[in-house]
């Protein structure tokens, strides 16, 4: 993974040096409120419904276990004891006091760790494909590029007072894990006629009030012009983006109203100035930048396969486990095992301070010291011997950190909600957990197959309820809290958003309501059928009847 | 007001008119693009430096083919979060080649002095009680960056590569 | 009652006797006329000039048990903790 260097390594200290002077001016009131919010929201400081939050980035999902056991050290003696992984590959904490933040910054720069630029009118963290540089189906390693416009985009001075936020997620496989449809820019790599490896480029996607699937303005990038090009686009969005209304400010509004071909004329305008000018990305940094992810010296080791299976036959458990849970790796012998931080009952993304040094324990032990953090919400080990699975899914059940639900029901997205948020309308963390109680039969879950349930507290759709298979909203009805479910959403390379099941549904009922929609489901599956493909092929109304009876249903 | 200016604290030469009803018949002046529009002949005649000041929804390409006339132009930040300047500062520098003094008007303070610095500002109206010092202290917050932009100055990625 | 968060800390505080700031809400006080709620509310104001707390507002309460409870779950939560964390907020 990236290792800072003398220039890292001084600009990290620099800026927690500058965020120490801003707290000190605002505590003696040098600065209102109103001033001191951005420049904390740039280093990660939320204020919540009972005290600061504090936003760590993770950049594109990768972390080392030196790091992991920092983010234990904060939990412990700045926190409560645990920390929260989000669905942007960030650790949240909830406890934090703003005279402490300097110091916690100060530790996290030791070990190459910030919260710079995790919140704010500002790009945000890169995020990725959580099996970046070991999955099968990679064309190529999205990470580097993750990287370069990581550095790119830190402190930028012309970009860090836009209308709105700014999300880029980079996918280097056709299978896109980082849900770059729904991101301001989302990139995908891909060939092009000449065999030659670049991105296509996705504007405007976003959830939220508003939400939209991304669209292409531009079919293939070359590499060297990544970063000139994504500068006009962020030049075209700081200048003509909305200011007027921070519900219509991100770049999703602005697209869609002038068009993406007007935008692409803008952007394409801008760009002839500058795509051969110093913003071309020189062959030596991308050279400097990839041997950092260069791929592990792996042993030769012969596929474990038959060793295995021997083992599945007697080891229900373990056969679960693997079926669910753990992932071909590019290399023989070697495997990717998903740590689910969704057991039953569970807050999904929390971990506790003790877990996290366990979970780095075993990563140097099992997995090279790097750990990996997926926007569903889990952790995972890329380079895991497939002869030591046996034993670390041992150890892994010892800390709950192996419920077989990947990818299935109750591998549920959960925003922190109304237990948490300022913005929230409704406890999203409730609900998670009703639904991770009623469906514990882990046999039932398999037999389900592939599902995800995404949750949000209120429209600004943290959980990503638009792109989940169901996406659960919660919404305030005369101070009461009620759930609108939708169903049929993807965030994958066919990006769909759900369809409104019907009027809200209060938080005793949600459980039941899962288990109709599930219910009808397994009814009329055809072979093969996921759910979400029975939905697109049946529709909305088999589902509404189920849930709401066969009433037509008033507003 | 005060200006701080190649790193002194200076009173500006010029009568920033923008607001005003009548512009003054002597006297080097900032005035608006809508007074440039209405007056521009009468402007030149003057004789004198002139300066204009944009609004925050006013892009450069509008004075663009102007710009020779102007020895000041000023770009207004309206609150401070409206980061609409720093884009046109750096057209301004770097696409129109504009060489005259570039002045950041407005809610222009200390936290904020290091990105105007960096996309081409090289005159600030700081609205604080020590206007100096709070450009001074900003103008040393960062050794490094990774970007390159108006200011022209060596980046990490430059300096790595000895470029 | 007069709910705000501690600037220094964020800690969650009511404006309770002599104009100081409790973490506990059942040490807060609770105000039952308009403009004492008028007077409280600048008063709070004041001190978030003086840089002590942010964002005073005034939520309304209902007494329970003899003890005040806030009415909007919103508040519920920020007086006494998330509800999904029992453990780690004192009631």
């Amino acid at each position: 993974m990236y290792r800072y260097d003398e220039f890292d390594e001084r600009f990290v200290h620099e800026r927690v040096t500058q965020f120490r002077r801003q707290v000190q001016r605002r505590l003696k009131g040098e600065l209102t409120e109103d001033q001191f919010r951005p420049l904390r929201l740039m280093n990660g400081l939320y204020l919540q419904l009972h005290a600061y939050m504090l936003r760590i980035n993770v950049p594109y999902g990768t972390l080392s276990s030196k790091q992991m056991r920092k983010f234990a050290y904060i939990a412990r003696t700045y926190d409560k004891n645990y920390g929260h992984f989000t669905t942007r590959q960030n650790i949240q904490y909830n406890w934090i006091k703003l005279e402490q933040t300097p110091d916690i910054l100060k530790h996290l720069a030791d070990v190459e760790v910030t919260g710079i630029q995790s919140s704010g009118n500002c790009v945000r963290n890169i995020t990725s494909d959580q099996y970046a540089g070991r999955a099968k189906d990679e064309l190529a390693d999205p990470r580097i590029y993750c990287e370069l416009l990581r550095q790119y985009s830190f402190l930028h001075p012309e970009f860090s007072y836009l209308p709105r936020k700014f999300k880029i997620a980079v996918t280097g496989s056709p299978n896109d894990r980082a849900a770059v449809a729904v991101h301001d820019i989302g990139l995908r790599m891909h060939k092009n006629e000449q065999g030659e490896i670049g991105f296509e480029v996705l504007v405007g996607g976003g959830l939220g009030r508003t939400p939209y699937i991304g669209q292409t303005i531009r079919k293939w990038l070359a590499p060297e012009h990544l970063l000139s090009y994504v500068e006009s686009i962020l030049r075209i969005y700081n200048m003509q983006g909305r200011r007027d209304n921070i519900h219509k400010a991100r770049i999703k509004i602005i697209v869609n109203q002038m068009g993406i071909d007007k935008y692409r004329e803008l952007v394409d305008q801008d760009w002839e100035f500058t795509k051969n000018g110093v913003l071309k990305v020189p062959d030596e940094e991308v050279a400097r930048i990839n041997a950092y992810f260069a791929a592990p010296t792996y042993e030769k080791l012969a596929d474990q396969t038959a060793a295995l299976t021997k083992l599945r036959a007697g080891d229900k458990a373990f056969d679960r486990w693997l079926r669910g849970n753990v992932i071909e790796h590019k290399v023989p012998g070697y495997a990717i095992v998903n740590l689910s931080l969704k057991a039953p009952g569970k807050a999904p993304g929390d971990i506790t301070a003790d877990k996290m040094d366990a979970v780095a324990d075993l990563a140097d032990r099992y997995s090279l010291g790097e750990i990996r953090v997926s926007h569903r919400q889990n952790l995972v080990f890329v380079d895991v011997k497939q002869s030591e699975l046996y034993e670390l899914w041992h150890k892994l059940v010892d800390l709950e950190l192996a419920t077989p639900n990947l990818g299935l029901l109750t591998d549920i997205i959960c925003c922190p909600g109304l237990d948490f948020c300022a913005l929230a309308n409704a406890r999203s963390i409730p609900i998670a957990q009703d639904i991770s109680r009623a469906f514990t039969d882990l046999d039932e879950l398999q037999k389900i197959g592939q599902f995800t349930i995404n949750i949000s507290g209120c429209m600004n759709a943290c959980g990503h309820h638009h792109v989940g298979h169901i996406g659960i909203l919660g919404v305030d009805k005369r101070n009461e809290e009620f759930f609108q479910l939708t169903l049929g959403g993807s965030s994958d390379q066919r990006a769909s958003l759900g369809d409104r099941l019907g009027p809200g549904l209060p938080q005793s009922e949600i459980p039941a309501a899962i288990r109709k929609i599930v219910d009808t489901y397994l009814v009329v599956r055809e072979q093969g059928e996921r759910f979400l493909d029975t939905y697109r092929r049946i529709g909305i109304e088999p589902f509404k009847r189920a849930v709401y009876g066969d009433q037509s249903q008033a507003a | 007001m005060a200006l701080v200016k190649n790193g002194e604290l200076v009173e500006s030469s010029f009568v920033d008119v923008s607001a005003a009803e009548a512009i003054p018949p002597t006297g080097a002046v900032i005035v608006s693009f809508t007074q440039w529009q209405a007056q521009r002949d009468a402007l030149l005649a003057r004789g004198t430096p002139l300066g204009i000041r944009l609004h925050s929804d006013q892009a450069p390409e509008v004075i663009a083919a102007d710009l020779p006339h102007f020895a000041v132009v000023a770009l207004e930040f309206p609150k401070f979060r409206d980061g609409r300047a720093y884009s046109y500062a750096r057209l301004l520098r770097e696409r129109y080649g504009y060489k005259g003094e570039l002045r950041a008007v407005g809610d222009v303070l200390l936290e904020q002095l290091f990105f105007m610095l960096r996309t081409g500002f090289d005159a600030f109206e700081i609205t604080s009680a020590d206007p100096l010092r709070d450009y001074q202290i900003a103008l040393a917050d960062f050794s490094v960056w990774y970007q390159p932009a108006a200011d022209g100055r060596p980046t990490a990625m430059q300096l790595r590569h000895r470029k | 009652m007069i709910i705000a968060n501690r600037l220094r800390d964020g800690v969650v505080v009511f404006l309770g006797p002599g104009e100081g700031w409790e973490p506990s809400i059942a040490a807060g006080t609770v105000i039952e006329e308009a403009n004492d709620a008028e007077r409280l509310l600048a008063v709070a104001k004041r001190h978030e000039g003086e840089c002590r707390v942010i964002d005073p507002i005034l939520i309304e309460v209902e007494i329970k048990d003899g003890k005040p409870r806030p009415i909007a779950i919103r508040e519920v939560v920020r007086a006494f903790g998330p509800t999904v964390r029992t453990d780690l907020t004192e009631v």
